[in-house]
């Protein structure tokens, strides 16, 4: 039987031989070869066109194009910033107890706030904002300064106790009552014995009696009569669960010996000629989102 | 290795491409493929532009691959991205529909249905137009440049390039809509995206159509490599019967056969047609993509020469023996309907029943709570604890939905005692856009002294329902409420 092949070129093979079965040497096509060679130019323009050959202490050939993601993602933020513009610019015209009736604002501080409070509040108030020791939470009704909108926007724009912004809030600190010999140890235990006991907590009663009196000289100055803070001085409500540092005998001890002074810095606040490290339309967005946390009044 | 050494490295390391030249053909096989192919150009081209109303809220293309806003629309339904399944499971259907095809009828996706054989058969046709049948184009291809050869070229390769266009700028309109795109595209205002696109699908079907043809299929595509592990001898596939055909031979001056001469007359159709450019005559070859020209050709020889039809066809490589022996072949349906083809449609028929049941039990809502962690609970000045949650409530209907926000627990009366407030919102119904995931902040509150409040975690369940409407969906998500605990 003849099955010689018509069309089909004779291919070679490369003469090795296992068990009868032969290795063929078929030839690639040429433009394969072709492929290969423009994959080697374009690999030397790219190289030549592209940042490619590191140099020591100075990055990379730049490239004759010019390119840089650096470049690019500056050009992408540029490009952000713009298209948020004008509602940044609508934020700064609303007045701030109105931009709750605005949805669209509602959803751009909720999401802008959110941003700029996870990279400028969360190390202080935690990523939930639900605080640390020394460092209050904003989720709940407790607000030592105040809870409205308006006193959230300007606890951020000029901060608290803030030395370098002279419109930053004016309060006083906690005295350093053992530091600065205004009360004898002996005295500052029985105020820490009434505090215990007026914020629902095992006290010694014949220490918090003593106690009481010198609270009412002392203290009531800024905590009030009742010992339920003030927030025009800062001073904190003693009568709650709620506490700053702590409310424990021992802490307490500590704050009323050595006082307290918690700073929140003035975010806007800058040296002369340089930028303010949030914008006007940022302090807003993150004003409202910190207000819509649960705890804003 | 010394010089004198014979060496297989004398031979060529690379070879041209022969070009091919197919003979214009018409019969059963061919007239199939031009209905077929005008039927998926058909399909290929048309789809976008079929509109399907889903209301004001949701775009009005039946098929609409929509990137942006992480869509897929397919008629009256609508794949989210994370239903993404659907689509895993429709390729895996794809996969095992080829494995099934293969196996019982060979390459026959290669042969008729591959976007390569259809385009390239467009392109063939095309040049068959513009540079005429088989002997002109091989005499125009092997003539000096000239105007005639310039014009032609000019010509096909303007035809070719109008096709590319049209293929890749149909390609586009999978992805946005289709008649604003148009507009955009013509006005130059659509996005450089689509161009790009455009232009590397125009290029790739130019030379991949055009000049690339039967190279993808024997060097770039994995798939025939593949298949040959689906195919086995009850695999009907294009075979030349050579035990009628050899010994082959010229026709005699008399156009009888001469005696003890096969009946393959050595006529050269079925090579002259075939757009892989091989030799049926050589067997099973890798080359193949049983596109069934060559049937058309043979039989039209053997019509000819008044011989039966069939010298090449399709056939099972198991019937092989038989025929030589002039036995009785196995029935057809036996060798489709083999234990291996009944479990890729088995396997292949499941798939489908079960993407079908899903898209059944498909929720028009999906509801999931994330229970606040940093922190876990909120103690008020009063001693109430709250609880943070973030719902997070999908309505996939076409229209906004409102829903009813209600916590349910083992101990009811706890429950009930549970403050419940939507931040942001008055009383306990939140109001969803259409076709949107909403996120919603949920603040649930125990009384100073209450079981939730003291204990260190109970376990709740919080309810979504939709209100307003006859028949409400309604979901649950299983969370905690987290207490000062001790």
């Amino acid at each position: 039987m003849s099955k010689k092949p018509t069309t089909k070129k004779e291919v070679q093979t490369t003469g090795h031989q296992w068990d009868g079965i032969e290795e063929l040497n078929t030839p690639l096509p040429r433009w394969w070869l072709w492929t290969f060679y423009a994959t080697i130019v374009w690999g030397v323009a790219y190289s030549i066109a592209m940042p490619a050959w590191p140099i020591f202490a100075s990055g990379a050939t730049p490239g004759v194009l010019g390119s840089s993601t650096r470049a690019d993602v500056d050009k992408e933020i540029a490009k952000f910033a713009e298209m948020n513009k004008p509602i940044e610019d609508k934020l700064v015209a609303t007045d701030l107890n109105a931009i709750a009736n605005d949805p669209e604002l509602v959803t751009y501080t909720r999401n802008a706030g959110a941003a700029v409070f996870r990279t400028w509040c969360a190390q202080c108030h935690g990523a939930g904002a639900g605080g640390n020791k020394g460092f209050p939470s904003l989720l709940d009704g407790d607000w030592l300064h105040g809870g409205s909108l308006e006193t959230i926007y300007n606890d951020v724009l000029h901060g608290i106790r803030d030395p370098k912004d002279p419109d930053t809030l004016p309060v006083a600190n906690m005295p350093a009552h053992l530091d600065d010999q205004l009360l004898e140890p002996a005295q500052i235990d029985d105020v820490v014995q009434y505090v215990l006991k007026i914020s629902g907590q095992t006290a010694d009663e014949a220490k918090a009696t003593a106690g009481q009196q010198l609270f009412a000289d002392n203290c009531v100055v800024c905590h009030g009569e009742d010992a339920k803070g003030n927030v025009e001085t800062g001073a904190p409500n003693l009568t709650d669960g709620i506490w700053l540092y702590g409310g424990d005998a021992a802490t307490i001890t500590t704050t009323i010996q050595h006082g307290r002074g918690g700073v929140m810095p003035s975010w806007s606040w800058a040296e002369p000629g340089a930028k303010p490290r949030l914008s006007e339309a940022q302090i807003r967005a993150v004003a409202s989102y910190v207000h819509s946390l649960g705890g804003g009044q | 290795m010394s010089a004198n050494e014979p060496s297989p490295n004398d031979a060529p390391l690379y070879f041209a491409r022969e070009p091919i030249f197919p003979r214009r053909i018409s019969g059963k096989f061919r007239s199939l493929k031009w209905v077929l192919m005008a039927i998926m150009l058909g399909i290929y081209y048309i789809t976008p532009w079929i509109r399907w109303d889903r209301g004001a809220a949701l775009p009005d293309q039946a098929v609409l691959l929509d990137l942006a806003n992480r869509r897929f629309f397919f008629f009256g339904l609508e794949i989210w991205p994370h239903e993404f399944y659907f689509v895993a499971g429709l390729l895996i259907m794809a996969g095992l529909g080829l494995f099934l095809f293969t196996s019982a009828l060979g390459r026959i996706w290669c042969g008729y249905a591959c976007p390569q054989t259809v385009w390239t058969d467009l392109y063939i046709l095309v040049e068959r137009w513009v540079e005429g049948d088989r002997n002109n184009r091989i005499r125009l291809h092997r003539q000096a440049w000239n105007a005639e050869k310039i014009r032609k070229r000019l010509i096909k390769w303007g035809l070719w390039l109008f096709i590319g266009l049209a293929t890749g700028g149909a390609w586009v309109f999978y992805f946005t809509d289709a008649p604003t795109l148009l507009s955009d595209l013509l006005t130059g205002d659509a996005s450089p995206i689509a161009y790009t696109t455009i232009a590397i699908a125009t290029a790739t079907t130019f030379a991949f159509g055009g000049f690339a043809r039967e190279q993808m299929c024997i060097y770039a595509c994995p798939w025939p490599r593949i298949q040959a592990a689906m195919m086995d001898e009850d695999t009907i596939t294009i075979a030349y019967r050579e035990w009628r055909g050899e010994p082959r031979g010229k026709l005699q001056k008399n156009e009888k056969l001469a005696e003890g001469q096969g009946d393959c007359i050595d006529c050269m159709a079925c090579v002259n047609v075939c757009p892989m450019g091989i030799d049926i005559r050589n067997g099973q070859q890798l080359e193949c993509i049983t596109c069934g020209l060559c049937i058309d050709a043979c039989n039209e020889m053997m019509d000819k020469i008044g011989k039966p039809r069939g010298l090449v066809g399709y056939m099972a490589l198991k019937d092989e023996a038989n025929e030589r022996a002039g036995n009785k072949v196995t029935n057809i349906w036996k060798h489709v309907l083999r234990p291996r083809t009944l479990l890729y449609f088995t396997l292949w028929a499941g798939f489908g029943v079960a993407l079908v049941v899903a898209l059944f039990l498909r929720s028009p809502l999906d509801f999931n709570v994330t229970p606040n962690r940093d922190p876990l609970f909120v103690t008020q000045s009063d001693g109430t604890i709250r609880n943070i949650y973030t719902l997070r409530i999908r309505n996939k209907h076409g229209s906004e939905e409102s829903f009813r926000i209600s916590v349910s627990s083992e101990d009811e009366a706890q429950a009930k005692a549970l403050k419940l407030t939507l931040e942001g919102q008055e009383g306990d119904t939140v109001t969803v856009p259409a076709d949107q995931l909403y996120n919603q902040r949920l603040y649930l509150e125990a009384a100073p002294g209450s079981n939730f409040a003291d204990a260190k975690r109970s376990d709740i369940k919080i309810w979504v329902e939709q209100v307003g409407v006859e028949e409400p969906v309604r979901d649950s998500a299983d969370t905690v409420f987290n207490g000062k605990g001790n």
